[in-house]
């Protein structure tokens, strides 16, 4: 295996393209996003995309925040060529909803709030609260490892270019939903 | 404990190995060698160790219960301690004009004023109090899965550091290429083109 930092800072690209991917499937195919957790109803967007452009000697970053913001200004970034780099992300599953950021270069997560667990009324509850958050954070977890694997599939398939790098390239120029 | 706080930030991390058998054992005298040690009243800057989720300030694993499920749950504690230069600088200035004044000298050495320094510092450490850190994880000893609760880099080389030290087996942390590699169930072309492979373009960028 190549050395850690060697290969952490060679590869990050493939976390920002992960992420635009993930933008990409939120906004054309949910139904293949669902599985990798099949009692998720929604996956979303939610109050912070952060995207850079290294294209072209630019050093360009552009941070989209705020409840309800459009992404226009990220749909054209999109167009100037370029990722997402950062992405804040709503998972709804039946009654329970999450919501947290992901960093593409380290997959790592961030600002996770999950669902309220049951309030600790006595030392006793302790075991059964750090059993439920520990789910909770595993729902989150394990969707981000999934969602992950599916696009890693994609991405070194043979057909990646042919496919979905073209189908990409298509949904941006049409566009991606702004709102 | 800060893993039932509203907010947490997790970073993930493969266990490569498991500790030596009898497993609960081994982890427990991991735990205890390397438990956090006090600073307060001592010149050390600096004290990294393990404590318990629960007894943060504490510990103690003889009785601990840092087993949920299939999960261990303990913390990394990082205590340090920080003197702002201007202080520093003052108590030098003080201690340099009072040896000038004691040996009627006009002037120190080198050596002399490094050596004022080193005791002021050690003064200064020894009473200032350490500011601490508790980061969670929680380690499913099954899976080898671990995930700890804090992206900041200082404390997750830390982590690797202690982890390896305490247990003798080490952690890999995921990112694209760890999670592609080793987690996302690729062939081995799949894994191959993984090696080879450099950015895409979504994009031609030439639109104003």
């Amino acid at each position: 295996m190549l050395d850690v930092s060697v290969a952490y800072n060679r590869y990050k690209f493939l976390g920002h393209e992960f992420l635009t991917w993930l933008w990409y499937m939120i906004d054309t195919d949910f139904e293949a996003l669902q599985k990798a957790d099949p009692e998720m109803d929604a996956l979303a967007i939610g109050n912070r995309i952060v995207l850079e452009n290294h294209r072209h000697n630019r050093d360009e970053t552009i941070t989209i925040r705020g409840d309800g913001a459009g992404l226009e200004e990220g749909v054209m970034a999109l167009t100037k060529g370029a990722k997402v780099t950062e992405m804040h992300l709503l998972f709804r599953a039946g009654e329970l909803e999450w919501r947290f950021s992901l960093k593409g270069e380290s997959l790592s997560i961030s600002s996770l709030k999950t669902p309220q667990t049951a309030k600790l009324e006595s030392a006793a509850d302790i075991e059964g609260a750090v059993l439920e958050k520990i789910y909770l954070v595993e729902r989150v977890v394990k969707l981000v490892e999934q969602l992950y694997a599916q696009f890693a599939k994609q991405r070194f398939d043979p057909d990646w270019d042919k496919k979905t790098v073209h189908r990409i390239m298509a949904w941006i120029r049409q566009g991606p939903a702004a709102d | 404990m800060q893993l039932l706080a509203s907010t947490l930030s997790v970073t993930r991390y493969r266990v490569q190995g498991k500790p030596a058998e009898p497993v609960m054992d081994t982890v427990r005298n991991g735990l205890k060698d390397q438990m956090i040690r006090e600073i307060d009243n001592d010149p050390a800057q600096k004290s990294i160790g393990w404590t318990e989720s629960a007894r943060p300030f504490a510990p103690d694993f003889e009785s601990a219960q840092f087993m949920f499920g299939n999960h261990l749950v303990f913390s990394l504690r990082m205590d340090k301690k920080s003197v702002p230069a201007k202080i520093v600088a003052k108590h030098v200035n003080m201690a340099t004009a009072k040896r000038l004044a004691d040996n009627g000298q006009s002037h120190l050495s080198k050596n002399e004023k490094r050596q004022i320094k080193d005791e002021v510092l050690h003064r200064l450490y020894t009473r200032v109090p350490a500011t601490p850190n508790v980061y969670d994880l929680a380690w499913d000893m099954e899976a080898g899965v671990l995930w700890f609760f804090s992206n900041l880099k200082e404390a997750n080389e830390e982590l690797e550091t202690l982890f390896s030290k305490s247990f003798r087996i080490s952690l890999i942390r995921m990112f694209p290429y760890t999670e592609a590699d080793l987690a996302a169930g690729l062939s081995d072309d799949q894994r191959d083109a993984l090696k080879q492979s450099g950015p895409a373009l979504f994009s031609g960028g030439g639109h104003a």
